[in-house]
């Protein structure tokens, strides 16, 4: 496969959440999907921060684009700032799913393994979420 | 158990072709084995869906989804329909994955499954 594969990047309030739904995609999905993590504030303490999302995207980036599964409140709204953030012609390229995040993960990246576009991604791990 | 359908030489892409195969593996269809069935059926060109009977109803199993949420158990038999240019092959491979309890090509099939 020529193109590259869509990235994932999972945010959550809790470092130990996020580390482990990660866990999760590289044993049960491979590593041929870009894969980073992100939770907890600079304190230490729960929460979510845009630096560090953006950093996360930094990472799992992939010119086919990244989609990012996140828990509740802060995680969506500070990775639509981080996304916001990022340059014209990145920016396009990430979608937050609404998604549950760590089965949204193990999903999204499934799908995204198969070389799959970031839009048929995004709509995998949306297949999830109650209607 | 009836055997994948065999090979054609000649293309035919609008033929269905069929194949099942029984679950052996522990766990059955659960969380990896699921992954494992999806990523090798996006591996192929071919539509290909899966049924608990040959009467359907029919799953995608290029959906992560669907399948995950299929939740066939360890002595349940899978019916499998495929139809396109690589559809025999598809068929053979799933079903040979199915056969070794999804574990790699590489590895032993004795190994303990995992959910």
């Amino acid at each position: 496969m020529t193109v590259a594969n869509v990235g994932i990047v999972i945010v959550s309030h809790s470092p130990k959440v996020a580390e482990g739904a990660a866990d999760m995609v590289r044993q049960m999905v491979g590593d041929s999907v870009p894969l980073a993590w992100t939770g907890g504030n600079p304190d230490g303490g729960l929460g979510t921060d845009v630096a560090a999302i953006i950093a996360a995207i930094d990472r799992a980036w992939s010119e086919a684009g990244v989609a990012v599964l996140v828990d509740l409140g802060g995680a969506e709204t500070n990775s639509e700032m981080a996304i916001d953030m990022l340059e014209s012609g990145r920016r396009e390229k990430v979608v937050v799913c609404e998604a549950p995040v760590v089965e949204g993960a193990v999903m999204a990246a499934t799908e995204a393994s198969g070389g799959a576009t970031l839009d048929a991604v995004r709509r995998t791990a949306e297949e999830l979420s109650p209607t | 158990m009836t055997p994948p359908a065999p090979s054609d030489p000649v293309p035919k892409t609008n033929a269905m072709h069929t194949g099942s195969v029984l679950l052996t593996n522990d766990v059955g269809l659960h969380a990896r084995p699921s992954v494992k069935l999806t990523q090798l059926a996006k591996r192929f060109s071919a539509h290909i869906e899966f049924a608990r009977a040959t009467t359907g109803p029919w799953a995608d199993a290029k959906s992560p989804v669907k399948v995950m949420r299929f939740k066939a158990a360890k002595g349940e038999t899978l019916h499998f329909r495929a139809s396109g240019a690589d559809a025999t092959e598809a068929l053979a491979a799933i079903v040979a994955l199915v056969e070794r309890g999804f574990t790699a090509e590489d590895e032993e099939s004795a190994q303990p499954p995992q959910a």
